[in-house]
């Protein structure tokens, strides 16, 4: 059954793909870039592979730099994700996604949190602020 | 957004490639964030980082014609002539290090290769609005000084530098500066290190609010303070935070809230510092090295293990890391000497993320910074962390 919820775009981008959820913040420096694997021990997704995902987590953390050091990293190995979304926007997080034109959306309808389960197909339209679940 | 003429100019490419890619990064930002108009910056500070996306950004942007209106102070990369004096250093690293520190002069950055800009050759005044990469120095510049930044990525203070604007939200505004939880700390403030405790572990509590610090000492050192910032966005992300009593816009609990109540209140005990500091250590064990200042030590730390080492041995290698300008005193006062005649040193212009370390890979150290041991585990480098003294003592019988 097909459920659309409205967004907000952050980063521009219309793609589709499966989710992984995490929620703990991230930073993408602690993902390993050959595998896009998370590194960072104690952490919800300690030894999962994002790579190809539209990750679902909180925010972004991690010093000013390392984000997009990560990001960008990931993006020329093929192993970082194919979109995010996020409930806080942060500057470095933002300015990262669109310096390297991930697509980003956040303020998300509380009803998708209630319904989205890991692996679900996800259409995420950032340009028309739209997120469509198995659509 | 609403722009002025000079600014509309800027993003239309009167102005060159640079200033248009740059304008539009950030008319961008500003949309997401809802801001109505730019305002103009009178610092800035770029968190380079001699990564590939670091350099890419800075290259294309060099390419593109820009250079920069508010010339940025940069963090540190890593000192190449002393690492090849120590160890070797890959044609790959030496080039990419070369290309860094070339970028950043053709595009008008002011080549300081120092962390802690705040507390020389970068330091504003309140109420000044800036933009501040770099973890340890935006909550310095916000908290400390009362001047304005928001957290700033390297790329976006990179485009703040060279338009000289930066889109009005966030923490340039009042309204947004006001604390919003209170942390009541119940654990004993007792050094600069159990600051880098209480910063680990405040950010899994707080989510994205800024804290309002009460119940620590009213007086804490400069190396306190960066401590604190550094930790609290190494764990979390926290571009500003209040001490009452001690940061300006904090005189009293009421001035932090701006009037109002704090949304909720969290308290840090003496045991949430030990749980921390537990996960967050390796284990203890025999040891390789020691190393220190991240972020940059100022002279006064640098003093003080001097003043440990002085007369003795050190069993491992030990190095404290810091700006050219420290270095150039520590050598005046003796303190260089002091450190070198134990076996230890101070190298200028260094980052501990930077492959210059490839030598220390897989090996043990103890350091006092948790953001050292966080960001180089990509590197395979394990870490004790300690206090300094502790630190020094390990140093000096190998094991820990």
């Amino acid at each position: 059954m097909e459920k659309k919820f409205v967004c907000h775009k952050v980063s521009e981008g219309i793609i589709e793909g499966d989710v992984l959820l995490s929620s703990d913040d991230l930073c993408f420096y602690l993902v390993e870039p050959k595998t896009g694997v998370v590194i960072e021990k104690n952490h919800s997704l300690e030894g999962q592979s994002i790579a190809g995902k539209i990750l679902v987590f909180p925010s972004g953390k991690g010093s000013s730099v390392v984000q997009a050091d990560g990001m960008y990293q990931l993006k020329m190995s093929g192993k970082g994700p194919k979109a995010l979304i996020i409930k806080y926007p942060d500057t470095v997080l933002v300015a990262s996604s669109i310096i390297m034109e991930l697509p980003v959306v956040d303020q998300v309808d509380e009803k998708f949190y209630e319904q989205i389960k890991n692996g679900d197909h996800v259409l995420l339209d950032a340009d028309h602020g739209s997120l469509t679940i198995n659509p | 957004m609403e722009l002025s003429l000079e600014e509309q100019e800027m993003l239309d490419g009167n102005y060159g490639k640079g200033v248009q890619i740059a304008m539009k990064i950030q008319v961008a930002l500003g949309d997401v964030f809802n801001a109505q108009r730019m305002v103009p910056v009178s610092r800035t500070h770029v968190a380079l980082s001699n990564q590939e996306a670091d350099l890419w950004f800075v290259e294309k942007m060099v390419s593109a014609g820009a250079k920069c209106r508010v010339s940025p102070t940069v963090n540190p990369g890593f000192n190449l002539e002393y690492f090849q004096c120590i160890t070797t250093i890959s044609k790959k690293d030496e080039e990419m290090i070369r290309r860094t520190r070339k970028a950043y002069k053709d595009v008008g950055a002011t080549l300081t290769f120092d962390c802690t800009p705040y507390l020389e050759k970068n330091v504003p005044r309140f109420g000044e609005i800036t933009a501040y990469s770099e973890s340890s120095a935006t909550p310095f510049i916000n908290s400390v000084y009362g001047a304005r930044t928001n957290r700033e990525s390297a790329q976006s203070a990179l485009c703040a530098a060279i338009t000289g604007r930066t889109p009005l939200y966030g923490f340039l505004l009042d309204e947004n500066r006001k604390g919003q939880v209170l942390v009541d700390v119940q654990a004993k403030i007792k050094s600069d290190f159990d600051y880098q405790l209480l910063g680990y572990a405040v950010p899994k509590k707080l989510k994205f609010k800024t804290p309002v610090f009460v119940n620590v000492p009213t007086n804490p050192s400069a190396a306190a303070l960066m401590n604190l910032g550094a930790q609290l966005n190494t764990a979390g992300n926290v571009p500003m935070y209040h001490i009452v009593g001690v940061t300006p816009e904090a005189k009293t609990i009421n001035d932090a809230f701006q009037g109002g109540d704090p949304e909720y209140v969290i308290t840090i005990s003496e045991e949430d510092l030990e749980k921390v500091h537990e996960d967050i250590t390796d284990p203890g064990g025999k040891i390789d090295f020691a190393l220190f200042g991240c972020p940059h030590f100022n002279i006064n730390q640098v003093a003080h293990i001097s003043k440990l080492v002085k007369g003795k041995k050190l069993k491992v290698k030990l190095w404290i890391m810091t700006s050219s300008l420290t270095k150039e005193l520590a050598s005046r006062m003796g303190y260089l000497e002091i450190l070198q005649a134990a076996g230890g040193d101070i190298v200028d212009d260094t980052c501990m993320d930077q492959p210059c370390w490839e030598f220390l890979y897989g090996k043990k150290g103890v350091t006092d910074s948790p953001k050292c041991a966080y960001y180089t585990k990509r590197r395979n480098m394990q870490f004790v962390i300690r206090n300094v003294d502790e630190c020094i003592d390990a140093a000096m019988r190998g094991e820990i």
